[in-house]
């Protein structure tokens, strides 16, 4: 498979004909015996590619017809191509290694777009391949004709049509090198049928050279020295940690960094898992649902620096009450995202993972005990709020439970929404690639499908998929691949019959008016779905139940489990920062939101 | 941008190198449409360096917001080059064809304010004159605002293309 097919057509020739002229002119053409189809799958493999999502249709049957003979590539049936982005998706969030995706032509095609729009969002390596008719009859309207390089244009990284089947390894190689080098981010290579079905020679040439794209990674040395000196002589400082600090894996050195120098650190949503929460630097998450003390700090604080972190309005709140008196570091690999919405005093353009360890050799442990008291204060004053325990399931109460069982080591993967934030708030994350959500994007039916990907990948690991009724309900269909290919997801499904967030909202925005947020009754029943598809269904109505359930559920290895856990239907999410308000204007509870 | 002081508005001359393919050029384009940002002009031409063009962007914005842009046109993965040549002596030049009535005045002194353009007659009709003018964009609006009274009857402009002068001394040979 990996070996060039030229050297097994040379051979086959010398057997059959003697060496003339002719034979040897013959011996040339033959050596084109890979179609083009050949040449994608023998690049995948070359590439290191163990899994794919797909999903066959016209365009891309050679494609399939390959792969009918190939063993090496676990080709994952998903049953609906958004799904195959999302578990795309989850598998590189828990890997780093890029997911990959074929889908066949036009609605193939765009039925990925919500995919790779969540992925663009969260910068996550993406390959995806789609069919496309043929090049002789592009832009004739042709039956499942969709320009996908069009409608994908501005949620890729970058795109391409290939109309010549001799660039097509090329292509591919290109296209895994951009989704994963630099600031990563989903890439689409579109294939027209011909492409597929010509046939051209596989090199094996592995060196890819983009002249244009050339990340900076080592940050700028004379900034580098500007923040570890402001940072040593800090009163007050903080370390905003996001997404990229995964992405770009420098957990250990963001860790080791604010240990060496005490100084407190958030993380945002995409960031939960680059700072173990265990560690009492650790000040949890910050942002609209963050906890108090973090956002609280990021007020206050008088030296921030943002890594790999793109000051998000989530995380912001209203701008001009963000942190008002801090001077601003800001690490990112890509330059786009510095001063983009807060302007910052040092602007490193580098990969965390070798600019943290360079400030760390010139920064000192600034002296900062009564900051920490301060922190300390405010923690002890405003912890996050949990319910009261009594007999009834309170979200919060949920997700505690959910840590505990796991003790803190399973991958949890979620939908979008109050479970998402709750998710966020009472898991202890304390290791990386172990929290996967949709954060940019904020797209409903990601979970389940990410969850898969992400059990795929980490056979290993406990995956659970905390969703919530709505979201489940978007990509539910996947129960069938799930059981099918005895991914072992164990979906904990936080019941409250109705869209809570949006109800929230409405409650606390639109003087309680629920507008279509409140499912009631009409929710299906979700162990009998679970038991129709051949899957574990179970449920629990009280806290017993639910650590039955639990302890029950993480037994079970080869198939997926759904846990119907009847919450506390009117629980809101708090701490809040109302949309427009300042990140110091936190509301704790309903009755102070009145 | 709530944090920073809001520089005045400018008019700011881009020019960027990029491999050239229509894909390039549209996602290009897409940086503005789909991120709000200005755009005034846009030139797309070959470059004499085979598989090469460049694009010639006049945009408005303040430094924050052009400092973006750039940002955004460098994260296209195949623009290999971004001038901003607003700050930087350079070589600006526009051409419009403008196509202007005779009725009013007759053909002599429409003809004297094309003299006074350097503009060239390129058609005849009439009642007509066709004016080929080249220059930067303030010359060619002050051909245009002149002309305006005795009545414009069509016109078509290229928008600027620009490069940088290889001298950066102080002359001024514009």
């Amino acid at each position: 498979m990996k070996s060039p097919n030229t050297s097994s057509t040379a051979e086959t020739s010398a057997h059959t004909t003697p060496l003339t002229a002719v034979a040897k002119a013959s011996a040339d053409a033959s050596a084109l015996t890979d179609s083009g189809a050949d040449i994608l799958i023998k690049t995948l493999a070359d590439l290191g590619v163990d899994t794919i999502f797909g999903y066959p249709g016209g365009a891309v049957l050679p494609v399939y017809d390959t792969l009918f003979d190939n063993h090496e590539l676990n080709h994952v049936l998903i049953r609906h191509e958004q799904a195959g982005t999302h578990a795309a998706d989850g598998y590189a969030r828990a890997t780093g290694k890029p997911g990959v995706v074929l889908a066949t032509s036009g609605p193939g095609g765009t039925n990925t777009v919500t995919g790779i729009a969540t992925a663009m969002m969260d910068s996550i390596p993406l390959v995806v391949f789609t069919g496309q008719v043929p090049t002789s009859v592009i832009g004739n309207d042709a039956f499942q004709e969709a320009d996908i390089v069009g409608i994908t244009r501005p949620i890729t990284k970058q795109n391409y049509l290939v109309r010549d089947v001799n660039d097509l390894e090329h292509v591919i190689r290109e296209a895994f090198h951009i989704a994963t080098k630099g600031r990563p981010g989903p890439v689409l290579v579109d294939l027209p049928k011909d492409m597929l079905n010509t046939k051209a020679r596989f090199s094996g040439m592995k060196k890819v050279e983009i002249p244009s794209f050339k990340p900076t990674v080592n940050g700028h040395h004379p900034q580098i020295a500007k923040a570890a000196e402001m940072l040593s002589n800090a009163k007050k400082p903080l370390i905003y940690v996001g997404g990229g600090a995964i992405l770009g894996e420098a957990w250990e050195e963001v860790t080791a960094f604010a240990e060496r120098t005490n100084i407190p650190v958030t993380t945002t949503l995409m960031g939960l898992g680059a700072f173990p929460e265990s560690k009492p630097q650790s000040l949890g998450m910050l942002g609209m649902h963050g906890t108090w003390y973090a956002n609280m700090a990021m007020t206050e604080c008088d030296v921030l620096i943002a890594v790999g972190a793109r000051f998000d309005d989530r995380v912001t709140g209203r701008l001009d009450g963000f942190s008002q008196n801090s001077r601003k570091i800001h690490i990112d690999i890509d330059p786009s995202c510095i001063g983009k919405n807060v302007a910052v005093e040092v602007p490193i353009v580098g990969d965390v993972k070798r600019v943290i360890p360079a400030i760390d050799k010139l920064a000192s442990p600034p002296e900062i005990s009564e900051w920490w008291d301060t922190i300390h204060t405010w923690q002890k004053e405003h912890p996050l709020v949990v319910p009261k325990a009594d007999d009834r399931i309170y979200p919060q109460h949920m997700m505690k439970m959910i840590s505990e069982v796991t003790e803190g080591n399973a991958i949890v993967v979620t939908d979008v929404g109050q479970h998402q934030m709750w998710a966020a708030q009472h898991y202890n994350y304390n290791h990386p690639r172990s929290w996967i959500s949709s954060g940019g994007l904020g797209t409903m039916g990601y979970g389940f499908p990410a969850a898969m990907g992400a059990a795929l990948a980490c056979p290993d690991r406990d995956v659970v998929c905390i969703t919530g009724d709505g979201g489940f309900q978007m990509s539910s269909y996947e129960l069938a691949t799930a059981v099918e290919y005895k991914i072992p997801v164990k979906i904990a499904l936080m019941n409250n019959n109705c869209l809570g967030m949006v109800r929230q909202w409405q409650q606390l925005f639109y003087q309680n008016r629920t507008s279509y947020s409140v499912f009631g009754s009409n929710n299906p029943d979700f162990v009998k779905m679970a038991e129709c598809y051949g899957a574990v269904g179970m449920r629990a109505t009280n806290p017993a139940e639910m650590r039955q359930v639990l302890n029950e559920a993480m037994k079970i290895k080869d198939g997926p489990v759904l846990m119907d856990f009847r919450v506390v239907e009117n629980e809101n999410c708090y701490p809040m920062v109302p949309s427009g308000a300042a990140l110091n204007e936190m509301v704790e509870s309903d009755e102070e939101c009145k | 941008m709530s944090t920073t002081t809001i520089t005045k508005d400018s008019r700011h001359t881009l020019s960027v190198l990029v491999k050239h393919n229509l894909n390039t050029f549209s996602r290009i384009i897409g940086i503005f449409s789909g991120k709000g940002f200005e755009l005034e002009s846009v030139t797309f031409a070959s470059e004499a360096e085979r598989g090469m063009a460049r694009i010639t962007i006049t945009t408005y914005g303040n430094e924050e917001t052009v400092e973006q842009i750039n940002k955004h046109l460098h994260n296209v993965i195949d623009v290999l080059k971004v001038t901003d040549l607003t700050h930087k002596k350079c070589i600006e030049r526009e051409l419009a064809i403008v196509k202007v009535s005779t009725a009013k005045v007759g053909r002599p002194e429409i003809m004297l304010i094309a003299q006074a353009f350097k503009a060239k007659v390129i058609d005849i009709t009439a009642d007509k004159l066709a004016l080929e003018v080249t220059g930067n964009t303030d010359k060619v609006d002050a051909m245009i605002e002149v002309l305006k009274p005795y009545g414009i009857t069509e016109m078509s402009r290229t928008g600027s293309v620009a490069l940088k002068r290889e001298f950066q001394g102080a002359v001024n040979i514009n």
